[in-house]
């Protein structure tokens, strides 16, 4: 049996004596579409920017595709061009027009051929329709745009997991929708993604399985229906029925 | 609607004629001000009971004549050690910089060689480290000394990259840790990272204060006469000790602030595109 593509164990981060995450176990299957929902604070995005090596773990075990990756005698440079991640408030490099930005890691990292990356990179813009602002520096984009050119950053490393932190939370209400169509999009081609969000609507339509994280544990999992829909643990509840009142999820 | 099919209503129109009234207004107001106080100023230097003697000893247009051709001669190695000595205080404090933000414990003393660079090119006066240079070095009778003006420009060089170095530190320090983040993410290294990531927007963003020291340095190159070369400032005393009239002086500090003046427009410019490339709509 080939394991999954993401197996996480008994996972667990210190900051300053506060417990983020606190014996997380986590698979994540190919093809899958993982949804981590919370309050702010439980730990989702810790537990991506562990899964990225970009912080170091306290304790467990991280495997990608049965490797461990959280050995310490692992080169994170490698680990981390296997799986892409894209950030809350985008983190587009400022001095490089937009289609350097995206020809960065191919070029330096991959060792690509520069027209030939290009030419991909041009692709994929076309594709989520940036075609004519691949000239342009980030900062003359809208919130929505650059999130787009974010997540095509990450895609053109043609990554094996792909990793969202709330990518739709720093965006005006009318600009989440052209983010969100471009992963739904992801999602029909296959991608293996593990999102971080707010956004329960999206998370019933796009997941194929809700985690709902409380005090650095995944405390309920199960299809998006049933985790939204009846939840059984009283804290999955609490938190559901603080987020209708907010009117972020339509009730049934 | 298109820009050029817009007709401004009245009160727009009102507006916009309101402004220009100010602004020609302001303009005029300016204008006699300063003349004003230019007028002021003139008639107080030139009404002073010693402004004759002052003229005469400062402001001689002969002596100035006489004493340009060898101002302009040492004004040349100014120019010369200028451009070799930034160059090197550049680089050099680019690499200091540098190993100073390395982590990890290895580079322990690397760091701490590169702080203790810092901290004591910065406190130790120039002036004792061009003597030590010029003069104590060549005293260790090595083969292959390089010259005086070499050893000079050395001196200079590794006081100078001790300030460099503190402001592409700050440059360094000052980009936000996202933005290592998502580089990182993508797999750059540490060292793909600081090159194509970090340094250019640090270096940017430093430009003002770098160029601010390199005009500094461009005033204390000139102190390399103390070990003998003649600089433009050495030659003007040279020529006021001949004819006992400081006017050479005023020569060369002339000469030294239209050399700054490109200088500084340069970097302004440069500085001034890039924002405006990366930030205008």
């Amino acid at each position: 049996m080939t394991p999954p593509v993401l197996r996480c164990r008994g996972l667990r981060k210190v900051f300053g004596g506060h417990v983020v995450l606190d014996d997380l176990d986590l698979d994540v299957t190919e093809h899958e579409v993982v949804a981590l929902i919370g309050a702010s604070g439980s730990g989702k995005s810790t537990l991506l920017r562990c899964v990225n090596l970009l912080e170091e773990i306290d304790d467990g075990t991280i495997e990608l595709d049965g490797e461990h990756i959280t050995d310490p005698r692992t080169d994170p440079d490698l680990v981390r061009r296997r799986i892409g991640i894209v950030f809350q408030a985008y983190n587009l490099f400022p001095h490089l027009r937009v289609l350097d930005n995206v020809t960065l890691a191919p070029v330096r990292v991959h060792r690509r051929d520069r027209a030939e990356a290009e030419a991909q990179a041009r692709e994929l813009l076309a594709r989520v329709g940036l075609a004519e602002k691949a000239a342009d520096y980030p900062d003359r984009l809208s919130g929505g745009q650059q999130q787009r050119v974010a997540i095509v950053r990450a895609l053109v490393n043609s990554p094996r997991l792909l990793l969202l932190d709330e990518v739709t939370s720093a965006l005006d209400p009318e600009l989440v929708g052209e983010v969100l169509a471009m992963i739904r999009d992801l999602k029909a081609d296959g991608m293996t993604m593990v999102l971080a969000t707010h956004e329960m609507g999206f998370a019933r339509e796009v997941a194929d399985r809700v985690c709902f994280l409380d005090g650095g544990r995944v405390i309920e999992e199960g299809p998006p229906e049933q985790v939204l829909g009846e939840p059984t643990q009283p804290r999955t509840r609490q938190f559901l029925r603080r987020i209708i009142e907010a009117g972020r999820l339509q009730v049934g | 609607m298109s820009l050029t099919d817009h007709h401004p209503s009245p009160i727009a129109r009102q507006r916009a004629a309101y402004r220009k009234r100010q602004t020609v207004r302001s303009v005029l107001v300016a204008a006699a001000s300063t003349g004003v106080l230019g007028t002021l100023l003139v008639l107080a230097v030139t009404g002073s009971p010693g402004w004759v003697r002052v003229r005469e000893s400062f402001l001689d247009p002969r002596i100035a004549r006489a004493a340009l051709p060898e101002i302009l001669t040492g004004l040349w190695l100014n120019v010369r050690l200028l451009f070799f000595c930034a160059l090197g205080a550049l680089a050099l404090g680019l690499v200091v910089a540098l190993l100073r933000t390395l982590r990890g414990p290895v580079f322990f003393p690397v760091r701490a060689l590169a702080a203790g660079y810092t901290y004591t090119f910065r406190g130790l006066p120039l002036i004792i480290v061009i003597y030590v240079l010029t003069l104590g070095v060549p005293g260790l009778r090595l083969r292959g000394m390089p010259s005086v003006l070499v050893l000079g420009g050395t001196a200079l060089v590794l006081t100078y990259a001790g300030y460099l170095a503190e402001v592409f530190r700050a440059g360094i320090e000052s980009i936000h840790p996202s933005q290592l983040a998502a580089a990182r993410s993508l797999g750059l290294t540490y060292r793909q990272t600081m090159r194509h990531v970090v340094l250019p927007q640090a270096v940017r963003r430093v430009a003002p204060p770098l160029l601010n020291d390199v005009v500094a340095l461009q005033k204390d190159v000139g102190l390399v006469s103390l070990a003998g070369p003649i600089d433009a400032v050495r030659a003007a005393q040279i020529a006021t000790a001949e004819t006992f009239n400081f006017t050479p002086y005023i020569v060369a500090g002339v000469l030294f602030v239209l050399l700054a003046v490109p200088l500084i427009a340069v970097t302004d410019w440069v500085t001034l595109r890039a924002a405006r490339r990366q930030a205008a709509r």
